[in-house]
């Protein structure tokens, strides 16, 4: 490292206040999730085909009629994306609510936990943390039948170990300060403390992690359509159109590409959210990760 | 830290235990009976019967259980309710296909996302810094299948260079089939693991760059270099091996879908496989061995994050994050 890289280093610690530029982030992600949260609500009022239309031809390109082309059945391929746009919201809200429902409850209760009860219930929450989301859906979902409603249950409950675990971190933390023990001492009970004092201080750094986890339940999602376990037929799911289109991915790339895309400007977008907003809420976490 | 060891390893015994207990309750919770699964089409009840005496799903749970264990200690998992093969053998036979893939990918990702992540910190004001940050950015959100049907696209269909999926037969009796038939599945979970990687290790690096102690080494006349070596990467290592740790773990026993993309038999089809047929022994068999692997990852992270870092010795596991 030069002398100038040093300088450089040093004059960089008082950033410079650029909240304009900052809150790029934020646009871009509410721009691209925006978007297609837009196709998923025309898709409830109005499509351009009926799902089950095969009247186009199979497997035509990009025209005409039809903006995106056909499927190897006939079915419109935009119509289909904008179902699978409602599909992954779905997925995404309805994964990331049951996830913060159990995530939060259990990570507020192991924080009361201490000594070798705190050693294994963080253990435990660990090994759970390692079994990756999808083996865990594919268990329920076996269990179950594969319907929209397993999927989503089943990733709503994986991901609730990983927000316990985080709720946990951040409530212990909470419980530490000398604010709690003044509470206590004068006789404010436990559950008022959690909704005074722990919920309040923790709710910026979860709800990030809640719009991330949205985006990964969009990911498992469609890996468990992809896979065949998801929402069955004639619900287009992005997972279960890529998994359709594979075959004919060089004769007709439009139905191979186009889902995924949707997919990726989705959860990029969620993710830029959850910068955005992480960079809103928590101004100490700004300087480090500029 | 013998007495950590001790400790930790005693640990790893009892979740061992617990995590066997847990595994057979929840897997007789899935509901079908397996007797059917034997039985042919509308067979008698004394056929279904005889079918579940034949398997041992009529004696009560804590007798099946002990039965169980029993054949574990003596490294039997059971045998297939469907092709009445034993587990053992054909688990051994998928490891060696999961295995090579997992360490391998495990080992590009890490090549790929350390020096890429640590530039993407040091660097974040140039234009390459950023750009490693974005791709990053836009690798974490690419889903692991659709990364591999381009990659199957590009590389096999259209250039022909490789195989689109499957395995040879004879497995690594010819390793060079077996190697080019792992390539592409072995970059497909590299490049989406080391999106992740690259995050943690940029976020590790700039906690190291903003530090009071590499301030201090560097006042004290040390060289960039020497101060990040002596200082800056044994303390940005602890975070990122916990990471490693769990990102090993998973993938390990998340090849499933890269598995089903490229056609592989591996450990996670025959556990998809399994799932659907209600094959309780493989079932069983494949969640052990994989519960297995992932405490022991988890005990040889927890080992060498305290090996390096000494003030993490008075906790029992997990690192810092």
């Amino acid at each position: 490292m030069t002398q100038t890289d040093l300088t450089a280093q040093t004059q960089q610690t008082p950033e410079p206040k650029r909240p304009a530029k900052r809150s790029y982030t934020l646009i871009t992600g509410c721009v691209l999730a925006g978007l297609i949260a837009l196709l998923a609500l025309v898709s409830l009022v109005w499509l351009p085909y009926a799902s089950d239309d095969t009247s186009g031809g199979r497997l035509t390109g990009p025209a005409g009629d039809h903006l995106l082309g056909t499927d190897k059945l006939g079915r419109d391929l935009f119509t289909q994306l904008m179902t699978g746009s409602r599909i992954a919201f779905e997925a995404g809200l309805g994964s990331v609510l049951i996830a913060a429902a159990v995530g939060v409850t259990l990570g507020v209760l192991a924080a009361f936990a201490q000594g070798w009860l705190d050693d294994t219930v963080s253990a435990f929450l660990d090994i759970l943390i390692a079994f990756p989301t999808l083996l865990l859906a594919m268990l329920i979902v076996a269990a179950r039948s594969a319907s929209l409603g397993s999927a989503v249950l089943a990733i709503g409950l994986a991901q609730s170990a990983v927000v316990a675990r985080l709720v946990r971190v951040l409530a212990k933390r909470v419980l530490a300060q000398d604010y709690i023990t003044a509470a206590r001492t004068s006789g404010t009970s436990w559950p008022r403390i959690v909704a005074g004092h722990v919920l309040p201080n923790i709710w910026p750094t979860l709800v990030v992690n809640l719009a991330l986890q949205f985006g990964l339940a969009v990911l498992a999602e469609a890996g468990l359509s992809y896979l065949g376990l998801g929402a069955p037929p004639p619900n287009a799911s992005w997972g279960r159109m890529l998994q359709e289109a594979q075959a004919t991915f060089i004769t007709a790339p439009a139905g191979a590409l186009a889902p995924g895309i949707l997919l990726v400007l989705l959860v990029i977008g969620v993710n830029l959210i959850a910068d955005g907003l992480r960079d809103a809420l928590d101004p100490a976490a700004r300087r480090r990760r500029a | 830290m013998a007495r950590y060891l001790l400790r930790r390893l005693a640990f790893l015994l009892v979740s061992l235990a617990l995590a066997s207990v847990v595994l057979f309750v929840l897997l007789r919770m899935l509901p079908g009976d397996p007797a059917n699964a034997l039985s042919s089409v509308g067979a008698s009840p004394e056929q279904i019967a005889a079918a579940r005496h034949s398997i041992g799903s009529d004696k009560p749970l804590p007798e099946q259980f002990a039965h169980w264990i029993g054949q574990l200690a003596t490294g039997d998992l059971g045998t297939s309710f469907v092709s009445s093969l034993p587990v053992a053998p054909e688990v051994g036979s998928r490891l060696n296909v999961t295995v090579p893939l997992t360490l391998a990918a495990f080992v590009l990702a890490v090549v790929i996302a350390v020096p890429a992540g640590f530039v993407a910190a040091y660097k974040r004001r140039t234009w390459y810094g950023a750009l490693l940050s974005g791709v990053s950015q836009l690798g974490i959100a690419v889903p692991v299948f659709w990364l591999g049907m381009i990659l199957i696209a590009v590389f096999a269909l259209n250039a022909g260079w490789l195989p689109a999926g499957g395995f040879p037969p004879d497995g690594w009796v010819q390793p060079g089939e077996a190697i080019r038939s792992l390539v592409l599945p072995v970059v497909t979970i590299a490049l989406v693991m080391s999106a992740s990687l690259i995050r943690y290790v940029r976020s590790a690096t700039l906690d190291v760059l903003d530090s009071d102690y590499l301030r201090t080494a560097r006042a004290l006349g040390s060289s960039f270099g020497r101060a990040m070596w002596r200082h800056g990467l044994r303390n940005a290592s602890v975070p990122v091996i916990s990471i490693l740790g769990i990102e090993l773990a998973s993938t390990l026993l998340g090849a499933v879908v890269v598995e089903s993309v490229y056609a592989l038999p591996g450990l996670g089809s025959m556990l998809a496989t399994g799932i659907a047929q209600h094959d309780y022994p493989v079932i069983q068999g494949v969640l052990f061995v994989s519960t297995f692997a992932v405490l022991v990852i988890g005990f040889a992270a927890d080992l060498v994050q305290r090996i390096i870092d000494p003030r993490l010795r008075g906790r029992l596991s997990g690192g810092a994050r």
